[in-house]
Order: structure tokens, then C-alpha cells, then sequence
């Protein structure tokens, strides 16, 4: 029996959640305004968890490093929410939802609380439209649906191509209420830094104020990180600049245990590298896929020609272009899952394939779904033999209502229309689903220490679904969290207020202290964003989208010998009090440089091909699959939970095996 | 290409700041603006000089965090971008480039570049919400049909990021377009009608409060925002204040 | 309470007060018109404005009270608005997306106040003197002649036309401006903004017109 009790109520899966939720422990009332509880991250999970447990009455103080909660990196979030309320009339339903989910996550996620997401994904619609959150609607004033990868009906609502503001500033809306009420207590540029264990429970943080420099200790009942993933390992992904796993990484190492590191998203439609100075990649909406068809030439002289300039995309006759999704997948065709979608991409482009200078880009072609909306517009308007130039036009309309923000962003940043000319894509670290282990309730191997949202390793496996982030994140914060901590905070009525003047208070301050006393005082040759890139380039080289034991073994000594150097000679300008974004960086850098390698093991030990995690090793050899990622059910149907030990090499592996009662283990085909 | 910056530094919010010139060079056209500052300040750090603050974060145009005065205009030349969005491909070689923070005194400078806009929380908690608790059992989301105009044209509104570059545009330093945008979304939406009437005139005064100037209707915000919000919002907001002050 | 002290309040009311003097500034007009085309007409309608107890007891004293309003109000939010910047940007490029016109109504406001204040002393000041101190027996048809009087002098016709051209600039964005502030800003609106656009320019324009008429009509006799 392994140490990991994932706390899964008994009885049919369907009834799991209402059951248990009838028998947690509650508290009341009056007893919940003597209790505090800290929230990490103002993202949509720790946003919404906020607002939530202040509406029931808890003292919540929230933290986020940006200058308002409304800027956390949900924001980002372009395509879509999943839900299952089958408006559509498609055929969806909660265990719809919840199959694609498990199927999607490639089986490597836990049924029980994936059936829970299913679940409660219908009650955040009702909530966020509530709130006022303004989802796009048809003609008839109801909500509209549109169709992401890897499923085969349309359950994702959306605001146009920015559902992840909309949703994000609902839930800011809910915390600006609480805190206009007292019940939140808001901690701008804020930066979590340690977390403080009393008797084995969390109890507080150490924060540092960004502006003026000071080490705060704020103590607690209990703590939430809800400080999203750690994409920006790679130093070139989606996520923010700011975005880091320092939180989540300091309660690793102080207990909590690190699941599935390997997990990570590459997301397929990125806009390409353009140079060594790029400091983040841009995503595009999966949601390109509905009407994107992806390609590259099938000539190489093609392929050379477009490099050199010569030849324009536009002039490649049908018969010379390689769909290569639509090809290899005939079922889903450019809507595989966002592995599939790259994995194929690198395929070509490692195959010499790719279409612009650095080899690394394959085509995103609207010009077919211009058309065909443009022949529509012209039938549903009575133009009879329009022109070509007047269906391009219609069409273009269309194309442009859908995706307008998305083409208005392509064009700003590379210069190219992409109404007439193919956008060119190549994939790009998106999202993290490994993170932090945690139970049913959310709460990590530490007692009163909960983790939600991306931070946490929960629903989605080994490969997310196009709109789960979302579904995943307020899920947590709105419907999941605020019951579950509630079991745990009824036993903590009589506890008091928390005093921070415990030992433990001022000796995980003074760790913080030395730390930033170390950085401001080693007066070394290197920027932090040196390091940060090497550490990038060996992770997207060896960690990245195909992985193999020697490259694996090599990035874990590469990523230590870089470790070890940038504590020698890290420089960072500036002093301790005051503002210095060098000094937040080298802190965060200093956790990567620990989590990369960590990762790295993790992918080692992970001798399978599983959703974004592909191992060289394991290819189907024969067969219709040939080619295709092999998973290994019989050795490798576990959560990996890594407990630190010192080291990130050092790090003690605790297997959660997984159970599937109600799916079928199957190789997941979308030919 | 070599560029001359005239940035203002400024140690902190008690400090007196002046404008100070830098060069670089080797300015790709294909970086975008922050990637630019990224290289002065790589520069600045590898000879032991404290690298300009800024705030900056996603760098895809939609947190809102990055705000500079740009020769002039609240995120630059360019229009319907954010400053992370703007790319070098706007200037040409041998320019000087004059960078200064948002300026209002709603919004004091923090240092160098930054600046405190916690004053549109601020408004944003005087009623920029609706009241619903979270509790699973709100009614359908379909049960309230909302005309497609009316959905279509709060996104419009709920559009905004909340940059300030209204404000840091606007010859009276006034946030009229972002309390007009949030006022106008919830305006439109029949969940907004209930709280209608307190919401306008608490938004109005807390941005009175703030210290934020008058709108002069010179249109400067509009042109100015990276998300083109619409003047519309704001004689929106004027109407909404008017039912509920009579 | 706070409808007086209200930024949107206020502004509100500066529409509203410039909405009624646009409206005056229409009516003089077609008054003044008549002394080009019809000088009789002219004197029966001055006369009419002149003596009536309604215009004089009601009317004059409203407009006086809208145009100190209008610029007392001017002031006071000229001034809160510059209070509203702390630190002056080095480098402002209000040409980048604003008009001039918009972004100098204190200047415009100025000169047409300045204006104002000559025009009164050449018109108003004087009537007031003839009916009401000296108590004068009614003329009607002394209005004419005092006009063409008053455009004699090149410098005061030069002044005239300096501070039209003002006015206009002052109404291509007030009165649209003006919309706005009351919340009329829709379908309509933009069709009725040509026509505010209109109106800056054909006003102040008909304005200088009549003023230039009457000192060349002078010179060639």
C-alpha cells in the first residue's frame, strides 16, 4: 500500500460527489469569520476559490505578483470553456465529457475527480452568465457552441477570442466584491516565497512586497496555491513572463508532493520563432482548427523555393500540398488532440518540411473555409453568380467575426495578412498538467495545504483537452474547493488566530532573507536571463516534444552542472528593498533550475509513450497505429508523486496506481 | 538598427525622476518593443547599471500590464496594440525614442516606468460586479435569452484590459472610457439592471474621488486604445448617470 | 449633493448651457442676416428684442446667466483637469489623435470671451445706457445705422473676424462635443454630427460675412 491515499469515496462514480458533499464536515457560520484562509495566485482557480470562500464567510487573503488580480495569466486564455449541457443537442452529457476528458488525458488521469469536473461544468456556465460574463449567443439570444480538438461535439462556449478575460474578470468581478465587503483582504505585487508549516500543518506564507522589498509573514488556517504552471521552464512558452512555480515548487520542498512533472503541453498553433531575442511565443486559439486546414508542400523544391522567397504559398496547386493531419487522421483530421497535432507538425519539420527560415513552421490555411462561408453568405443573400472576389469577401466577413482578434494579432506581430496569405504555426509550451499531488479534496500531502487549478496535477492526465483549462480552473475555485476545505477547517474552530511570531514564522522568513541577501550580495558575471535561456534550450532540445533515456540522462547532469554554476555566478543588480524585477527573477529562475531536472527524472522513469509525454522508445511498430505513441498500461498506469529529498536528483517516487472502473483502457485512435 | 531612448528613471514614488538617454543597437524590426527594452536592459545589467523597470507580463497584448508612453502616445505609433504588441518594424533607424510612464496623478509612478493603477480596482469595487453569490443552483444560463446586438456589443465594452492608456492619453488624465466600458457592459445585460442605479453613481464616485480629470470629449482615448473601445460607452455611461440621478 | 460637485454632472451641465447658447447663436444670426437683406426688417425685429418686456426680463437675463455659467463652469473644470496630471509628459503628441480645436476650447473659450466682452461694450452696454439711464424715447429705426456704424473701423472688423474664426473652431467641437456629454451618441447622432459640423463653420462664417458686407458697403459710398 503505498503512502498516497487519494481519499476517493466509495460507490458508483456517478454518485461519488453528491454523496460525499451530503457527509463532509461543515462549519458554521459564525465560526467561519474566526477563520483565515491564504489564496496564492488570483488566476481563475484562485480567483473564483476567493471570492467563493469569502461569500461563505472566511477571512481570505489573496496574493498575486502582478499589480491587480485581473492580470493573471488566465487571461490569456483565448478559445473556449467546456461544458457538458448539451445545447446542442448532440449527444453530449456529463459522462460524455468525462470520457473525452480520461480518453483525452490518454488515461492517466483519476476517474473520480475527472467525473466531478464532468459534473460540475454545467453549473459555471449558469454561474459566469449570472455574473454577467458576456458569452457569444446566436440570433435567438441563446448560447452559442463552437467544437475543439480531440471530440466529437460542440460544448465549448466562448467570448469571441478572449473567453479566458471574460471569464477571469467575472471572477475579479465576485473578489471585487468581497473585498469592497472586507472579506478579502487583496496583497498586490505580492510574491509568495516560502510556505510556514506549525506542527506539520501549513499556517502561513512569507511574502515579499514587490514595491518596497519587505518580507511579510501572513499567517493562516489554511493555504491555497493556485499559482498556475510551470510552462515557463522552456523560458520560451505561452505563459506570461511572469509566470512561475515558485510557490508550488517551495511547498515541494517543503513536503507536498510533485506529481507527473513530465506532463506538458506543447500547444500546436503558436506563431513561430522568429529570433534569439524572442522572449515569449504567442499562441493561437485551437480554435483556428474549426476552420484552419494545416499543411506543408509535398516537393521539397517547394519547400526550398518558399524559404528562399521564390515561391509564395499561395501559388502551391492543391495536388502539392500535404495535409498531413487530415492524412494521417482521417476521423478527426485537423482536430487531433493538441499532442497529435504536434508531434505530426515536428514530424514533417524534422522531415526538412517546414516553410519558413528556421525550419520550424507549417501552414494554417483559411482560404477553403473562406470559401465555403463565402458561397454560403452568397446563397443566404440571394447573389446569384457572384464573383470570386464577392465570395472571398463574404467569406472573409465570416472569417473575420470569428477570428478577427486572432487575425488582428498575427498581423501585428508578423507583419502578414493572413487572409491572403497562409498563417504559418509551429508548436510552443502551453500548459503544464503535471504539478503538485493532490487528493480528492485538493489538498496536497501537506495538512491544510491545498493546491488548484493548473498548479495542481489533478484531471487532465497526460494531455489536456482544448477548453479544460478553464472548465478545470473554476471548477476548483467555485465548486470543488470551497466544500472540500470546509471538511478539513471544521476541526480548526477552537484553533484561534494564528500568531506569526513562532519560531517557525521568523526561521522560514530568515530562509527567505538569506536567499535574497545571497543574490543581491554574489557579484557574479551572469544575467538571471542567461541561465534562464540555457536552462530553456536544454529542456526544449531534451525535454521537449520527443524524448529519449540518453537525452534524458544528459539533461538531468546538464541542468544540475547549470545549477550548480548559477549560484556561482548569478549577478543581479539593484538592492534587496526595494523594487528589482532582476531579484524576482532570479528567484524563480533558481526553482526551475531545480524543477527542470526534477522533470527530467520524471521523464526518465516514465519509459511509455503517454499524451504530451512521447518517449522514442515507445512507438507502435506495426499495424494502422504504426508510428504512433505507445502507451504501457501493465507498468505505467500511475500517478508518479515525487517527494524531495534534498536534491531534485535525490527526489523518492510514490506511485498512485489508477484505477479505471467505468472506462475501458484503450489505445486512443483518432485515425 | 541603432536607436537613441530617452527613458525617465526614477528610484521610487518619493524621488524626483529625470529623463536619461541610452543607445542600442542592432534592433531587429521583427522584436517587439519590450524585446527591444529587454536588450537595453541585458545591456544595462552586464555593465553593473540597474536595468529599467517596466511593467510587462503576458506580452500578447491582453493582461494589460504593460503601459509606456511612447513618443508621445500611450503604447506607441501603432494602433490597436499594446506595447508588447508593438513591434520595431514601426521605427526606423537613427530615431530617438522618448519612453516616460503613464502620467495622472491618479496614477503615481512606482519607479522608472511603473506606475500604481490600483485606483481602477478601486472603481471596479465601488460596483463594477453583480451581486450573485456562487452556489451551483443559479438558473439555467439558457433561461435568460439575451439578443445577440446587445451580447455582442458588452463583449464590445468587456473588451477592455484595463491598461490606463485612456487615462495616460487623455489631456485631463480622465478614466472616463474605462468606468464607461464596465458601466456600459453590465448596462447591457438585463443580469445588470437590478444594481443599475447604484453602480453608476458609485463608479462615478469613486473615480471623482481618484482624482481622475474630466472628459473633454477630445476623443484621444478612443483612438488611443488598444482594444478600441468605443466613445459610445461613454455617452452610454453619461445616460445611465443621468437616469439615475433624476 | 453629488450632482453639483459630479464630474459627469458637470459636464452635463457645460452641454447643456453650450447647447442653449449654440441655439442663441442661431437665432442673432438670422437677426443680423436681416441687416444685409432687409434693414427695415432689420429695425422692426431689433426693436421687437429691444423692447419686448418678455425678452428683456426673462430672456436677456437667462442669457447672461448661461454665458457666465458656461465660462465660470469652463474654468472650473480647465482647471481641475490640469490638477488631474501631476508630472507633464516631456513628450505629448495630442496631434496624434485629437483635434486642435478639441484640445484648446480654454483658448478658443478665451478669445470668444474677450470678445464678449468688446462686443458688450460696443452693443449692449450702450442700449442699456439709451433705454434704461438716459431713458431715450423708443426708436425704431435707429438699430441700422448703429450697426453700420460699428463696422466703420478695420481694427474692430479685424477683431471680429479673429474671434469668429475662434468661435468656429470652439463650436466644431463643442457642439458635437455637447451630444456626447448629454449621451447622444448612436445612429442618429452621427448623421446630426455633419450637421454640427456644418453649423461650426456656416455660422461664425455668415458672422464675418455680414461684418465685412457693411465696412465695404461703407467704403464705396
Amino acid at each position: 500500500m503505498s503512502i498516497l491515499d487519494s481519499k476517493t469515496p466509495e460507490g458508483p462514480l456517478a454518485d461519488k460527489w453528491t454523496n460525499y458533499k451530503n457527509q463532509i464536515n461543515l462549519v458554521n457560520p459564525a465560526n467561519k469569520r474566526n477563520i483565515d484562509v491564504i489564496v496564492v495566485g488570483t488566476g481563475l482557480a484562485g480567483g473564483s476559490a476567493a471570492a467563493t470562500l469569502a461569500e461563505l464567510g472566511y477571512n481570505v487573503k489573496a496574493y498575486c505578483y502582478q499589480d491587480s488580480p485581473r492580470r493573471a495569466h488566465s487571461i490569456a486564455a483565448q478559445g473556449g470553456i467546456n461544458a457538458a449541457k448539451n445545447y446542442q443537442g448532440d449527444g453530449d452529457s456529463t459522462y460524455r465529457l468525462f470520457y473525452d476528458t480520461v480518453k483525452g488525458g490518454d488515461y492517466r488521469s483519476r476517474e473520480s475527480n475527472v467525473y466531478r469536473l464532468a459534473e460540475v461544468s454545467a453549473n459555471i456556465i449558469d454561474q459566469c452568465v449570472a455574473q454577467g460574463v458576456p458569452f457569444a449567443r446566436d440570433y435567438g439570444g441563446l448560447l452559442d457552441n463552437r467544437s475543439f480538438g480531440g471530440v466529437l461535439v460542440s460544448r465549448t462556449f466562448y467570448a469571441k477570442g478572449q473567453t479566458g478575460q471574460q471569464l477571469l474578470l467575472g471572477a475579479y468581478s465576485a473578489m471585487n466584491r468581497q473585498i469592497a465587503r472586507g472579506k478579502i483582504e487583496m496583497f498586490n505585487r505580492h510574491e509568495m516565497l516560502d510556505v510556514v508549516k506549525v506542527d506539520g500543518k501549513a499556517r502561513g506564507i512569507i511574502a515579499r512586497n514587490l514595491i518596497t522589498g519587505e518580507i511579510e509573514r501572513h499567517s493562516a488556517h489554511a493555504v491555497v496555491i493556485a499559482s498556475g504552471g510551470y510552462g515557463n521552464v522552456y523560458y520560451l512558452s505561452t505563459n506570461a513572463m511572469g509566470s512561475n512555480a515558485t510557490a508550488a515548487w517551495k511547498i515541494h520542498k517543503k513536503g507536498a508532493f510533485f506529481a507527473n512533472p513530465c506532463y506538458t503541453q506543447i500547444h500546436p498553433t503558436c506563431i513561430p520563432r522568429s529570433g534569439d531575442y524572442q522572449s515569449k511565443l504567442t499562441l493561437m486559439s485551437e480554435s483556428l482548427r474549426n476552420d484552419g486546414r494545416i499543411w506543408v508542400p509535398k516537393k521539397m523544391e517547394d519547400v526550398l523555393a518558399i524559404r528562399e522567397g521564390k515561391l509564395k504559398p499561395t501559388e502551391i496547386s492543391e495536388e502539392d500540398r500535404d495535409y498531413y493531419l487530415e492524412r494521417r487522421y482521417p476521423a478527426f483530421g485537423n482536430l487531433v488532440p493538441r499532442d497529435v497535432a504536434s508531434r505530426a507538425a515536428k514530424e514533417r519539420c524534422d522531415a526538412g518540411y517546414g516553410v519558413n527560415k528556421t525550419g520550424e513552421a507549417v501552414y494554417l490555411d483559411f482560404k477553403s473555409a473562406i470559401q465555403r462561408y463565402g458561397e454560403e453568405q452568397a446563397k443566404l443573400h440571394h447573389i446569384h453568380n457572384a464573383s470570386q472576389e464577392k465570395i472571398t469577401e463574404l467569406g472573409a466577413a465570416i472569417v473575420k467575426a470569428k477570428y478577427g482578434n486572432l487575425f488582428q494579432m498575427y498581423e501585428k506581430i508578423v507583419d502578414q495578412d493572413p487572409y491572403k496569405t497562409p498563417m504559418m504555426i509551429y508548436p510552443a509550451t502551453h500548459y503544464t498538467m503535471g504539478g503538485v499531488w493532490v487528493d480528492y479534496n485538493l489538498m496536497t500531502t501537506v495538512p491544510g495545504l491545498y493546491c488548484i487549478g493548473e498548479a495542481n496535477f489533478s484531471d487532465h492526465g497526460a494531455n489536456r483537452l482544448g477548453a479544460s483549462a478553464l472548465m478545470q480552473g473554476l471548477a476548483d475555485g467555485y465548486f470543488v474547493l470551497p466544500y472540500t476545505i470546509g471538511d478539513y477547517l471544521a476541526h480548526e474552530i477552537r484553533t484561534g488566530k494564528i500568531s506569526t511570531e513562532t519560531p517557525e514564522f521568523i526561521a522560514a522568513e530568515k530562509e527567505v532573507k538569506d536567499k535574497i541577501d545571497f543574490f543581491i550580495n554574489n557579484k557574479g558575471q551572469h544575467s538571471v536571463d542567461y541561465y534562464h535561456k540555457k536552462l530553456g534550450k536544454i529542456m526544449w532540445d531534451k525535454v521537449g516534444m520527443a524524448r529519449n533515456r540518453k537525452g534524458l540522462t544528459e539533461a538531468m547532469s546538464e541542468i544540475k552542472a547549470l545549477r550548480e554554476d548559477f549560484w556561482k555566478n548569478v549577478k543581479v543588480p539593484g538592492n534587496a528593498n526595494e523594487m528589482n524585477p532582476e531579484l524576482e527573477k532570479a528567484g524563480r529562475v533558481a526553482d526551475f533550475l531545480e524543477l527542470g531536472e526534477l522533470f527530467a527524472k520524471d521523464a526518465l522513469n516514465r519509459e511509455e509513450s503517454c499524451g504530451g509525454h512521447f518517449r522514442e522508445e515507445s512507438v507502435e511498430l506495426d499495424g494502422e497505429q504504426k508510428g504512433e505513441a505507445k502507451r504501457n498500461d501493465q507498468e505505467y498506469a500511475y500517478v508518479s508523486a515525487w517527494e524531495y529529498k534534498g536534491e531534485p536528483g535525490d527526489a523518492v517516487l510514490h506511485k498512485e496506481e489508477l484505477e479505471f472502473k467505468d472506462i475501458e483502457l484503450k489505445q486512443r485512435s483518432y485515425k | 538598427m541603432n536607436l537613441t531612448l530617452k527613458i525617465w528613471r526614477q528610484k521610487d514614488g518619493t524621488s524626483k525622476g529625470k529623463m536619461v538617454s541610452y543607445k542600442v543597437s542592432e534592433i531587429s524590426e521583427h522584436m517587439s518593443f519590450l524585446e527591444m527594452m529587454d536588450v537595453l536592459n541585458e545591456q544595462l545589467v552586464n555593465s553593473g547599471e540597474e536595468p529599467v523597470a517596466f511593467d510587462h507580463d503576458c506580452r500578447e497584448g491582453i493582461c494589460g500590464m504593460c503601459s509606456m508612453q511612447i513618443n508621445g502616445e500611450p503604447h506607441g505609433p501603432d494602433r490597436g496594440v499594446t506595447t508588447c504588441q508593438l513591434h520595431m518594424r514601426m521605427f526606423k533607424d537613427g530615431d530617438t525614442i522618448t519612453i516616460e510612464p503613464f502620467r495622472a496623478k491618479a496614477f503615481p509612478v512606482i519607479k522608472d516606468l511603473v506606475v500604481d493603477r490600483t485606483s481602477f480596482d478601486r472603481i471596479q469595487q465601488a460596483g463594477g460586479f453583480i451581486s450573485v453569490n456562487t452556489s451551483g443552483n443559479t438558473q439555467d444560463a439558457n433561461s435568460l435569452p439575451i439578443a445577440k446586438q446587445a451580447a455582442d456589443e458588452a463583449m464590445d465594452a468587456a473588451t477592455c484590459i484595463g491598461c490606463g492608456a485612456c487615462v495616460a492619453a487623455c489631456k485631463n488624465a480622465s478614466a472616463m472610457l474605462f468606468v464607461g466600458a464596465k458601466v456600459s457592459q453590465y448596462a447591457l445585460l438585463p443580469q445588470g439592471q437590478v444594481e443599475a442605479t447604484q453602480r453608476v453613481l458609485n463608479m462615478v464616485e469613486q473615480m471623482d474621488n481618484e482624482g481622475f480629470g474630466n472628459c473633454t470629449n477630445t476623443g484621444a482615448c478612443e483612438i488611443e486604445c488598444p482594444k478600441g473601445i468605443s466613445l459610445e460607452n461613454i455617452a452610454r455611461m453619461n445616460r445611465e448617470y443621468l437616469k439615475a440621478s433624476l | 449633493m453629488g450632482i453639483l460637485t459630479s464630474s459627469i454632472a458637470r459636464k452635463v451641465a457645460m452641454a447643456l448651457s453650450g447647447l442653449f447658447l449654440v441655439f442663441f447663436l442661431g437665432q442673432h444670426f438670422v437677426i443680423n442676416l436681416t441687416s444685409v437683406i432687409a434693414p427695415d426688417t432689420f429695425n422692426s425685429w431689433s426693436h421687437f428684442m429691444g423692447t419686448n418686456g418678455l425678452v428683456q426680463g426673462l430672456l436677456q437675463p437667462v442669457l447672461i446667466f448661461g454665458v457666465i455659467f458656461h465660462f465660470v463652469m469652463g474654468f472650473v473644470l480647465e482647471l481641475r483637469n490640469r490638477n488631474a496630471r501631476a508630472v507633464n509628459y516631456v513628450s505629448y503628441k495630442g496631434s496624434a489623435n485629437s483635434s486642435w480645436a478639441s484640445r484648446n476650447m480654454i483658448i478658443s473659450g478665451l478669445v470668444i470671451l474677450a470678445f464678449l466682452g468688446l462686443h458688450f461694450y460696443d452693443f449692449w452696454v450702450p442700449e442699456i445706457v439709451y433705454k434704461y439711464i438716459e431713458s431715450n424715447p423708443e426708436d425704431a429705426t435707429r438699430y441700422f445705422p448703429e450697426v453700420v456704424h460699428k463696422f466703420e473701423s478695420p481694427i474692430r472688423v479685424g477683431i471680429y473676424v479673429i474671434a469668429f474664426v475662434l468661435l468656429a473652431f470652439h463650436l466644431w467641437h463643442g457642439f458635437s462635443s455637447s451630444l456626447q456629454s448629454i449621451g447622444f451618441n448612436n445612429m442618429y447622432s452621427r448623421a446630426l454630427k455633419g450637421f454640427t459640423k456644418f453649423y461650426a463653420i456656416a455660422i461664425p462664417l455668415g458672422f464675418i460675412f455680414i461684418a465685412l458686407y457693411h465696412h465695404f458697403n461703407q467704403l464705396s459710398h
